[in-house]
């Protein structure tokens, strides 16, 4: 506090109606700006590129930054790896053992499937990526959980496409730029995602919590098969995410469902990829570049 | 024929350095969040661009007109993640608040400047939250910010400090 000001102008009619004018300025531009905000809640896509645009100003110093330091939520982890290391050895190689006992026996389920899948002329839709990029940094002072993909537009990225890590799903593009785009998190709260138990399909949605965890809710409320240690992949129902990408696993169950941990956590992948989006007119498009088929384009949510 | 690399007596001191220092250094403050290599789970960082705003502010109430929310809340919007216009509407709220305080509480001490920055923290982040999320149950919307809210509520005096340290660049004479 440097000393005590005198708000009142005085005699001085000009400096009474410039501090007037000030005020009403100010309260107008307030409202206008809540009642702006509340707009672009409901239509969130209007400002989708004015604010893509200025993220473009700091793309270039995230790129540096990243380069430099690495990402910084990583060294928690190389630290605890050096500690645990001899312990974690042991371990591993336990592991690596019976994985291998697991994997022979895979490999002839695998090729059994494919005999089936063979009989059933099944088409094996395209899995490939569209095209792979890195997280860069995200809203970190928000509630919102919004990163920021190295890649935009240049590479074909576009908004409703999913974005996936090696370990499972990341996120979906939001809007997208000349050079970088917005995901927005799994864990977000506006996040709803359908996914199914990978060990006999049961379906469940995962609501985002915000904090990093999700939230599973069956379909059927009866009653709470969640068990510690499910898994749940991706269903591919609603279009947007293709099926069987790995989402998360089930921490504990809750009174109306289960707390989830995502697969993938966005501060620790390093490389991610961006796929097509599940739509009809692109599962059907794989097999014959016939006709296109009549899908409604707002088929993700 | 004096010499210009010795300050005169009562020169004043940049009158471009007096305007741009609190401006620059509250605009950086809000886009720094996306120039740091941190994908967070939770809103982890408090929100720097508003802290220096508030504190420059409490520092100097005269400094700014009392609309002076409006532009720079816009350029937090296009860092913050959050749908253009909350931190220009809630912004500008708190800077009439604090020019209201500024009325009511002549001599303002240390302690009510820490206040009235909490205060006015908490009421936007908690505002913000439930904007972004009109539709998520309220108390987990909240149970999000408060985290944020301390940590912002203890680091205010930090940044009461660091916007001093700018303000005393500012107005260095040469």
């Amino acid at each position: 506090m440097v000393r005590p000001v005198h708000r009142r102008p005085g005699q001085s009619r000009k400096a009474q109606y410039s501090l007037f004018a000030a005020y009403v300025i100010a309260v107008t531009g307030a409202v206008a700006g809540l009642l702006l905000a509340i707009l672009s809640v409901v239509d969130p896509v209007g400002f989708a590129q004015l604010r893509v645009a200025s993220q473009e100003i700091t793309a270039p110093v995230a790129r540096v930054s990243r380069s430099v330091i690495g990402s910084i939520s990583g060294i928690d982890d190389s630290v605890g790896a050096y500690v645990s290391a001899g312990s974690q050895n042991r371990r591993l190689r336990s592991e690596l053992a019976d994985t291998r006992r697991e994997l022979v026996a895979t490999s002839t389920l695998q090729e059994e499937n494919r005999q089936l899948k063979a009989l059933l002329k099944l088409q094996e839709t395209d899995k490939t990526a569209l095209a792979n990029g890195y997280l860069l940094t995200s809203t970190s002072t928000s509630s919102k959980r919004i990163a920021l993909l190295s890649i935009g537009r240049n590479l074909g990225v576009a908004a409703g496409q999913p974005v996936r890590g090696a370990d499972g799903l990341i996120g979906r593009v939001l809007g997208s730029g000349p050079s970088v785009s917005q995901v927005l998190l799994l864990t977000d709260i506006d996040n709803i995602v359908p996914v199914r138990r990978a060990r006999d399909g049961l379906p469940a949605l995962a609501y985002g919590r915000g904090n990093g965890d999700l939230d599973i809710r069956t379909l059927n409320i009866a009653n709470n098969p969640f068990k510690p240690g499910d898994i749940l992949v991706t269903s591919g129902t609603g279009g947007l995410y293709p099926p069987n990408i790995p989402v998360a696993i089930v921490v504990r169950r809750q009174d109306d469902g289960a707390l989830a941990r995502p697969l993938a956590d966005p501060g620790k992948v390093d490389a991610v990829s961006v796929l097509r989006p599940y739509t009809p007119d692109n599962i059907e498009a794989q097999p014959a570049p016939a006709p296109p088929p009549l899908a409604p384009a707002g088929a993700a949510p | 024929m004096n010499n210009r690399a010795a300050p005169r007596l009562g020169e004043p001191a940049s009158l471009w350095r007096m305007r741009i220092v609190p401006v620059a250094t509250v605009m950086l403050a809000s886009a720094l969040p996306l120039m740091l290599p941190l994908v967070a789970n939770s809103p982890v960082l408090p929100p720097l661009g508003l802290l220096f705003f508030l504190c420059w502010q409490l520092l100097r109430t005269e400094m700014w007109p009392v609309w002076i929310g409006l532009p720079l809340g816009l350029w937090d919007d296009l860092f913050s993640g959050q749908p253009i216009g909350t931190a220009i509407g809630l912004w500008t709220l708190a800077s009439i608040a604090i020019h209201y305080s500024s009325q009511r509480i002549y001599w303002r001490g240390f302690l009510h400047d820490w206040a009235i920055a909490a205060l006015l923290i908490a009421n936007i982040q908690s505002l913000a939250a439930l904007i972004v999320h009109p539709d998520a149950a309220t108390g987990r919307v909240l149970g999000l910010v408060v985290p944020q809210i301390i940590i912002s509520a203890l680091l205010v005096p930090l940044f009461m400090r660091l916007t001093g340290k700018f303000d005393n660049f500012r107005l260095k004479r040469r």
